[in-house]
């Protein structure tokens, strides 16, 4: 698990996930510009913003604490620890050992803490309300995952990664049973919840009434909020790498040969896409809900995730 | 399915940004409402260096929103701001450029000089309107504290009341350094 | 390590504890103090050595004292591995609470007496012990009766209060009423065909017990240890003893004494009945799930620091009730190695639970000590003000939220996959039971999270919400070593999780009817399950997070050409920020109380007073809102209520007639009379 080659593997994917997030989500700010016939900026306009960004100065609230300093760090931190387990081209990972499910979704709830902690931190009313809101829907959302989880594990009979990804490959038919699909609809509904996009927050508000995450980092600045923006879209590029390579895991490299990687590389980049487009397609066609509703839309998430659990050992 | 359908026959509908002014009041949009002495030629060169991603926040000091209503059509799809890489904020600590309008009024006046103290540097400030200009017609009322040049530091001006969006468009890139931007 | 080694540690501890209690002679309050310290660190030191050495090595400790009670029977101490794990507890969580008294009950000298408190305490740390050394049903009884007298006693040190007052004779009476439960247990246990009243006798004659006994039992100990562990519907005295009660005695009391009720369940249902039929699991399963869904949920919403505290110990006690109820079930579905895991879980989580839930409250207590405001609603800023209260508060908060380099998400991993197995291979209703728990477990553990952002989030950061906040300074040395030692044991558990682990399924090993070999939980630094159906490292985790973190500050540090400045928090450029912008500890939980309105009903009461003259232009809004627990409302309310009708009644025979005194006299005795002769 430790040698040179594994932890090149390791950065390497790492690496890949960090730099393909911006462009991820300028795609779907592009695509979502087009479906409102506008041009829209080219998809990699978060890249400019992160360069602008890192050189800018910083404006910090003289209230702050430490915490609002180690928040950025914890919460860029441990997204790239989610992205080193999450399978984005090869499977099983070097650091399979240890590809846990429940440790990725503790890893994300670790991050929404202390961004939480740091929107409380400055002392503003918005800060808050958005710590409020993100505690509020991390908590519902939780029996949600768990469920998915479970259903998924339940098929494999592990929670690893590498072995939920190993048990679909060799067994393509359960790739269509219903257990399968009752847990993707599951999870995609937790996963536009756990990374803020409509209809259960929208990220391109500027109303601070209507934020979520947004309004928990109105006061960072400079390269703390490259930071924690860079954070926010590779989780969501592990929540659709998750997605994509557990359900459809198929284009995943099972060795380190270049042409391997090559063919993974193009299909994790095409699963991505089609992801992405869905969920912009999403976005344009419904309204954001009010607060009181996204329990709602959670709970819709955990009663598919308990039938995907229950069609899982009905099944046998 | 309807609105997907509705869409796609639309299309786009985002114009190409004219290269002159197209009211005749705008014909006076510059890029410099005064001296642009050394300290903000520095601001700007270094704004103009990160180019392609600017945050604007727009402070209301005071106006009677026919200049708000302007800058609205700015993120429609007509103009579509988001195209040159600019994007509205709502946090001035996101911002790089303020956007005021109006005369700056003696409640808009503390609140105006805080949000220019909560923007990072390197930032510019570009007014908008006669207002912001020189108060417009609401020069010598009581209720006014001063010109916005008189509370922060100005960049750029853009003349109008109010001016189209059009121009408020170029003055902002004419701030950025980007006069003939006209798709991008 | 001889015998002798271990029964000198035995004594040691005794004798610390008694040195402890020594302190009633001393002749100042500091020095009642410091002996009650010492007495405690000794006595604590060597308990911990003595449970190793058990753990360890191949011998248990044994000791009879026939000559003490000798009609009763005698005293009789056996420490086995199960014991000593808890005895482990004990003696770690002492050492520091210890430390942290002899600073924290300096605020007593003068007001309440320190002699009487060296007695009480001493007595109290003693008689823990000897509840899980006990041997016979004599001494667990009467050391079981010595721990709830001398809490109740401890509980009510701040006797001027009358909340505080309420509170013991709450915990009093529901601990007798434990104790009746426990004693008819025992009776039920023994009636039939044992010679003696020692543990092994009486596991070894429930083996011949009819079924309907067993599950009379099961029941009763159900109750009894369910009440003193803090199990709905009977935990009512935790949230209100708890908080009342100092809070080096509200740590040890939650971290340690509420898992004698868990050990209490172990023993008796596991060791000595053997495990039963599949409804005991389903029952505490149900009981667990249900009272860790409770506890939280009206942790969420309190605003009081200390009894969101006590119902946060409530929603952990139901989670490792969880994790046994499952580890029942199991056996009784005859999967043996999977009831391991499952027990091993919830015994982890009562070893995790006890450090950072000592360390939360130790925090709370500082906070107390400092400001002398328990309500979350007027604190805030402290964290610039007492910065090692903060840091260990925070240290607990993200232990207890179960999230990655801290030990609480070890043991909330382990509870989770210990349920995996069954949902696979089960029967269809069970594996829907076991999927539920899945999901309380997961949502209790996400409403956790949201309690302690608010409790750690409002009440330390940002400004001060009152002048008392404003003030607060921070803790003495004492205090501040205490605090340190069980925060910095949080992440060491975290490290330490595979020999831990180890330790405790070697003293689960054999007990009951779970497999003699012990599970492996481990690969190195990698916790894995029996069967490998999960593996996660915690140490990797951690050493990651760490380095990962580390080198992209290091590259901002490099990288990073901008500068810094101080400005005021962003407030729509309002004139001035003050505390009253700020978010309170009720808005916060207000989402959630609307969510879960149905299970809160709070009364709500808004008063809108107006000018007078017009009814246009108000004056002043006044907004209560007061949130009664449905048990109570349900459950408590009628019986007290009940319970004061018939005492209304029954007081007509106090009619202060002499001559009424001396006929029931002789009606009780003529009725006595004939009762001995008919029989």
């Amino acid at each position: 698990m430790f040698d040179t080659a594994g932890i090149a593997v390791e950065a390497g994917q790492a690496l890949l996930a960090l730099a393909l997030a911006p462009a991820l989500a300028g795609f779907i700010r592009w695509m979502k510009a087009r479906m409102q016939n506008r041009r829209g900026a080219p998809f990699w306009q978060p890249y400019a913003e992160l360069r602008k960004l890192f050189r800018k100065d910083m404006v910090v609230s003289r209230h702050a604490s430490w915490i609002f300093h180690l928040a950025p760090f914890v919460i860029f931190g441990s997204t790239v620890v989610v992205s080193l387990l999450v399978p984005v081209l090869v499977t099983p990972l070097p650091f399979n050992a240890v590809a846990d499910l429940f440790a990725v979704v503790y890893l994300l709830l670790l991050a929404t803490v202390f961004l939480a902690l740091a929107g409380l931190d400055t002392g503003s009313a918005f800060g808050g309300m958005g710590s409020s809101r993100e505690m509020t829907i991390a908590a519902i959302s939780e029996p949600a995952i768990a469920l998915a989880i479970l259903s998924l594990a339940l098929a494999a009979g592990s929670t690893n990664l590498g072995e939920i990804a190993a048990r679909t490959i060799a067994r393509p038919s359960s790739a269509i049973s219903p257990g399968h699909v009752l847990a993707f609809v599951a999870l995609f509904i937790v996963m536009l919840a756990e990374t803020g996009r409509l209809p259960v927050d929208n990220p391109s508000t500027h109303l601070e009434l209507t934020m979520i995450h947004e309004a928990m980092i109105l006061e960072y600045s400079g390269p703390y909020l490259a930071l924690v923006e860079w954070a926010s879209w590779l989780k969501l590029l592990v929540f659709l790498t998750l997605a994509g390579n557990l359900f459809v895991p198929w284009g995943l490299a099972t060795s380190l040969a270049p042409s391997a990687l090559a063919v993974a590389f193009l299909s994790t980049v095409l699963k991505l896409v089609v992801l992405a487009a869905a969920v912009a397609v999403l976005e344009t066609r419904v309204a954001k809900l009010r607060l009181f509703r996204v329990p709602e839309l959670l709970a819709v998430s955990f009663v598919l995730g308990l039938l995907a659990v229950a069609s899982s050992f009905s099944v046998r | 399915m309807k609105l997907l359908a509705k869409i796609l026959q639309v299309g786009l509908v985002t114009e190409d940004l004219a290269a002159g002014p197209t009211t005749p009041a705008a014909a006076g949009a510059q890029a410099g409402g005064r001296p642009l002495d050394l300290a903000a030629e520095v601001r700007a060169q270094a704004l103009r260096r990160f180019g392609r991603a600017i945050g604007i926040r727009q402070v209301d000091a005071g106006s009677c929103n026919g200049c708000e209503i302007e800058i609205g059509g700015l993120t429609g799809p007509v103009y579509d701001l988001e195209r040159f890489g600019l994007h509205v904020v709502a946090s001035p600590r996101h911002a790089d450029l303020l956007l005021v309008t109006g005369p700056v009024t003696r409640n808009m006046l503390v609140p105006l000089r805080k949000t220019w103290e909560a923007t990072p540097d390197p930032k510019l400030v570009v007014a908008v309107g006669d207002c912001a200009h020189d108060c417009g017609v609401f020069a010598g009322s009581y209720a006014i504290a001063g010109r916005v040049q008189d509370v922060i530091p100005v960049d750029a001006v853009v003349l109008g009341c109010p001016p189209a969006p059009a121009d408020i468009l170029r003055g902002i890139l004419a701030a950025l350094g980007r006069e003939g931007a006209t798709r991008r | 390590m001889s015998a002798d080694v271990v029964r000198a540690s035995f004594w040691l501890m005794c004798c610390g504890f008694l040195s402890a209690a020594a302190g009633v002679f001393s002749p100042a309050p500091r020095i009642a103090r410091a002996l009650t310290a010492a007495g405690g660190i000794i006595g604590g030191a060597a308990a911990v050595w003595l449970s190793a050495l058990v753990l360890a090595g191949p011998f248990g400790f044994r000791l009879e004292i026939p000559q003490v009670l000798a009609a009763a029977g005698g005293l009789a101490f056996h420490l086995d591995r199960l014991g000593a794990i808890f005895l482990a507890v004990i003696g770690a969580v002492t050492v520091p609470v210890s430390i942290y008294g002899f600073g924290y009950a300096a605020a007593y000298d003068g007001r309440y007496s320190a002699r009487w408190i060296a007695l009480q305490t001493g007595v109290f740390l003693l008689s823990m012990c000897l509840v899980v050394c006990a041997a016979s049903v004599l001494t667990f009884v009467l050391a079981w009766e010595l721990m709830a007298v001398t809490s109740w006693l401890l509980v009510i040190t701040e006797h001027d209060r009358p909340d505080t007052v309420r509170g013991g004779l709450w915990y009093l009476a529901m601990t007798h009423m434990s104790l009746a439960a426990l004693l008819a247990a025992f009776f039920l246990l023994g009636r039939h065909g044992t010679t003696a009243w020692t543990f092994d006798a009486l596991r070894a004659g429930a083996r011949s017990l009819p079924p309907g006994t067993r599950n009379a039992v099961f029941i009763l100990a159900l109750i009894g240890f369910g009440s003193k562990a803090g199990l709905i519907p009977v935990h009512v005295w935790l949230p209100r003893a708890h908080p009342a009660a100092p809070s080096h005695v509200s740590a040890l009391m939650s971290a340690v004494m509420v898992k004698l009720g868990v050990y209490g369940l172990l023993r008796v249902g596991l060791d000595l009945l053997g495990g039963g039929p599949a409804w005991w699991g389903v029952v505490l399963v149900a009981a667990g799930a249900s009272t860790a869904l409770t506890g939280v949920l009206y942790a969420l919403v309190d605003d009081d620091l200390k009894r969101l505290l006590a119902y946060s110990t409530i929603e952990n006690v139901g989670l490792i009730t969880l994790g046994a109820g499952a580890g029942f079930l199991f056996l009784s579905l005859a999967q043996p190695a999977a009831a391991a895991v499952a027990f091993s879980a919830a015994l982890l989580h009562v070893v995790n639970h006890a450090a950072f839930k000592g360390a939360l409250f130790l925090g709370a207590g500082s906070v107390l000590h400092a400001t002398g405001v328990r309500d979350i609603n007027r604190l805030g800023g402290l964290v610039k003000r007492a910065p090692w209260t903060a840091a260990t508060f925070l240290v607990g908060s993200l232990s207890i939220a179960a999230l990655p380099p801290f030990n609480g998400f070890a043991s909330e991993w382990l509870l989770f996959q210990s349920f995996l197995p069954g949902v696979a291979s089960s029967r269809a209703s069970i594996a829907v039971l076991l999927t539920l728990g899945v999901g309380a477990l997961a949502l209790s553990g996400g409403l956790a999270a949201a309690t302690f952002v608010k409790a750690f989030g409002i009440s330390f950061l940002a400004m001060p919400r009152s002048a008392e906040a404003a003030d607060a300074h921070e803790a003495g040395w004492a205090m501040r070593t205490g605090m340190a030692i069980l925060a910095l044991a949080c992440p060491v558990l975290a490290v330490l999780t595979v020999p831990v682990l180890s330790a405790i399924s070697g003293a689960l090993a054999g007990v009951g009817g779970l497999p003699a070999a012990s599970t492996t939980f481990s690969l190195g630094v990698v916790l894995e399950t029996p069967q490998a159906l999960g593996r996660v490292s915690p140490v990797a985790i951690m050493a990651v997070l760490a380095a990962v973190s580390a080198g992209v500050w290091l590259a901002i540090r490099l990288v990073s050409r901008g500068r810094r400045r101080v400005d005021d928090t962003w407030g729509c450029g309002r004139i001035g920020q003050t505390s009253r912008m700020e978010y309170t500890s009720t808005a916060f939980a207000e989402p959630l109380r609307r969510i879960f309105g149905e299970l809160y009903r709070p009364t709500d009461d808004l008063t809108v007073t107006v000018q007078p003259g017009s009814p246009y232009h108000i004056r002043a809004i006044t907004f209560r809102t007061q949130l009664h627990p449905w048990f109570e409302r349900g459950v408590y309310d009628p019986l007290v209520r009940a319970t004061h009708a018939a005492a209304s009644r029954v007081r007509a025979l106090q009619s202060g007639s002499i001559n009424a005194y001396l006929a029931y006299i002789v009606l009780v005795l003529v009725v006595l009379l004939g009762m001995v002769i008919g029989f």
